[in-house]
């Protein structure tokens, strides 16, 4: 009955790719053979004075090997991925995955997509480029500056246009200023982003008619819907508690943009 | 080795629970845990009709533990009968359900739903901290503690253990005015109320602006209170507060505990449970303890 439980993970490789920002490839024994683009997983941290996991998603997934590629952000000096990103290759994690319910790679066939990304929502759209097949894959990925982190694997998974806060590279703004600039348009949208940014492309969707999947984030405790934390507000009435609210780590992180309200 | 404790006249298969809210009602954790293997499962408080909770952030990490203000987030008593108890009646566990309130009609209006369902114990939840309403207050005056004990008492049907918070001068008379009133048991330490400030958004970490404080930080001062309310009742205790591993849990049985409750450590490790119940074990063979009982309170 109980067949889940924490992996120990070995680090197969990890660099710095950005400002802040670290590649990592995980060894999994079978977190990445079940694992689908727009889930995440819990990194834990060996410092016993952090007791919450750190949810992290999925960037990559080679199932062949095993393994999990995760591009994360260092959110401070002494925080939980400050320790992540000194990790070294043989160095060992535990983790708890896949979680959530990740994007629906199927809707997008035989149609015209944006796939869009926004600061360190830009890494979960790579898996879901990769395993997309659809009419026209626009990707439109949104950075700070220069740093544009994975880059060429974008550009080998589809059209990529990038849009930066400073103008350094591509479109001056953000991933909506992009699309605009480019006068591009699409029949499905799936995004992963700041919360700004996905109200933005939520109130482009639904004025436009777009189908559009938004990957939503918020304060987790135990990431697998029990402790009710990071809960959205919900049309529809949640499975759980009857009351509009669904679980971001259980019932999303991916929900129709209709769906939610943010 | 005999591992089997008797809160209440109720026999568990071993000391331990999980604290009422982090272990919702099993279902998310059955992928993890045998919960067969558990002495019982307390559920998440479920109140007469269902509550949406508190607004996001609901959670916080702090130095050594971390802070919520989930506000009870709960489907009502009547989705909970009908799916969440058949689903832990599948288990070879006790079943305690915690039970919320704003007000005592709603804690009775649960306690009378339960009356005829196939659950073990009561637990009722008279100290979260999350609630605006005013009825944290309960918790915190034995006399109303006492008289809701006793109100609850005469309808209830199973055992009664009344959950008390922290947040007090002193714990113990609150404990006497739950004793007074017949509580079968008593179960602590709910959250501490704490407070942690965003410094980056400069506001509040928390929507609620406070919380309720639990993890391994706040283990001293729940020892010190479970040792306290020890000697000063009669009835069986269930220690809780930042248990991590057997090692925390023992120290509550030494100082008087008759079983123990995981709570927080659940979101670190979904199974640390077992090995919680494991390392109670080891430790009894290790000792030269032949029942759990025989370790209960001895530290005086």
């Amino acid at each position: 009955m109980s067949e889940k439980k924490r992996e120990i993970c070995t680090i197969v490789s990890q660099e710095s790719i950005g400002a802040g920002i670290y590649s990592m490839w995980i060894q999994t024994d079978k977190i990445a053979a079940d694992a689908k683009p727009g889930q995440f997983v819990s990194l834990y941290t060996n410092d016993r004075s952090k007791i919450l996991p750190r949810p992290i998603s999925l960037c990559e997934i080679d199932r062949e090997n095993g393994r999990l590629h995760l591009v994360y952000r260092v959110t401070g000096e002494g925080t939980g991925t400050d320790e992540f990103s000194r990790l070294k290759a043989g160095d060992t994690i535990p983790v708890l995955g896949p979680l959530g319910n990740g994007f629906s790679v199927e809707k997008a066939e035989g149609k015209n997509v944006f796939l869009m990304g926004g600061g360190i929502g830009v890494p979960p759209i790579l898996e879901l480029a990769k395993q997309m097949k659809c009419e026209k894959k626009q990707i439109v990925a949104g950075y700070r500056d220069c740093h544009t982190f994975l880059r060429e694997e974008f550009e080998a998974a589809g059209i990529l246009y990038i849009a930066t806060e400073d103008g350094s590279v591509g479109t001056k703004g953000n991933v909506m200023d992009a699309i605009r600039e480019n006068g591009l348009n699409a029949d499905i949208i799936y995004a992963c982003g700041p919360t700004p940014m996905l109200r933005a492309i939520k109130n482009y969707a639904e004025e436009n008619g777009i189908e559009c999947y938004i990957s939503l984030e918020e304060r987790m405790a135990c990431g697998i819907g029990a402790c009710l934390a990071c809960v959205c507000k919900s049309k529809e009435k949640d499975a759980h508690s009857n009351v509009h609210n669904k679980r971001i780590c259980k019932d999303g992180p991916v929900f129709l943009s209709t769906e939610v309200e943010i | 080795m005999d591992m089997r404790v008797n809160i209440a006249g109720v026999e568990w298969k071993n000391p331990v629970t999980v604290a009422s809210g982090t272990f919702g009602s099993g279902a998310e954790f059955a992928d993890y845990v045998d919960i067969n293997k558990l002495g019982a499962v307390t559920t998440k408080g479920v109140a007469n009709v269902p509550w949406a909770g508190n607004p996001t952030p609901r959670v916080a990490e702090v130095y050594g533990g971390m802070m919520n203000a989930i506000g009870l987030q709960n489907p009502g008593i009547d989705l909970f009968c009908e799916r969440d108890i058949p689903f832990l009646k599948q288990y070879d566990t006790k079943i305690i359900v915690n039970v919320c309130g704003h007000a005592p009609e709603e804690y009775l209006a649960v306690v009378e739903r339960l009356a005829d369902q196939p659950i073990d114990m009561m637990e009722i939840n008279i100290s979260c901290p999350n609630v605006n309403a005013g009825f944290l207050a309960f918790g915190q005056d034995a006399h109303h503690v006492e008289e809701l004990t006793a109100q609850i008492k005469k309808i209830a049907k199973q055992p009664v253990i009344m959950k008390l918070t922290p947040n007090v001068t002193d714990i113990t008379e609150i404990a006497k005015g739950a004793e007074a009133g017949g509580a079968d048991a008593v179960s602590l330490i709910n959250t501490l109320t704490g407070m942690k400030i965003d410094i980056n958004r400069k506001t509040f970490a928390l929507a609620n602006k406070t919380g309720g404080v639990s993890g391994p930080i706040v283990k001293p001062i729940a020892v010190r209170m479970v040792y306290q309310v020890a000697q000063a009742v009669n009835i069986p205790i269930i220690g809780m507060g930042g248990i991590s591993c057997a090692e925390d849990a023992i120290e509550f049985i030494l100082a008087g505990a008759s079983a123990v409750s995981v709570g927080t450590a659940n979101f670190h490790n979904p199974a640390v449970t077992l090995e919680v119940v494991d390392g109670i074990e080891a430790y009894m063979k290790k000792n030269g303890f032949e029942s759990v009982k025989d370790m209960v309170g001895i530290v005086k």
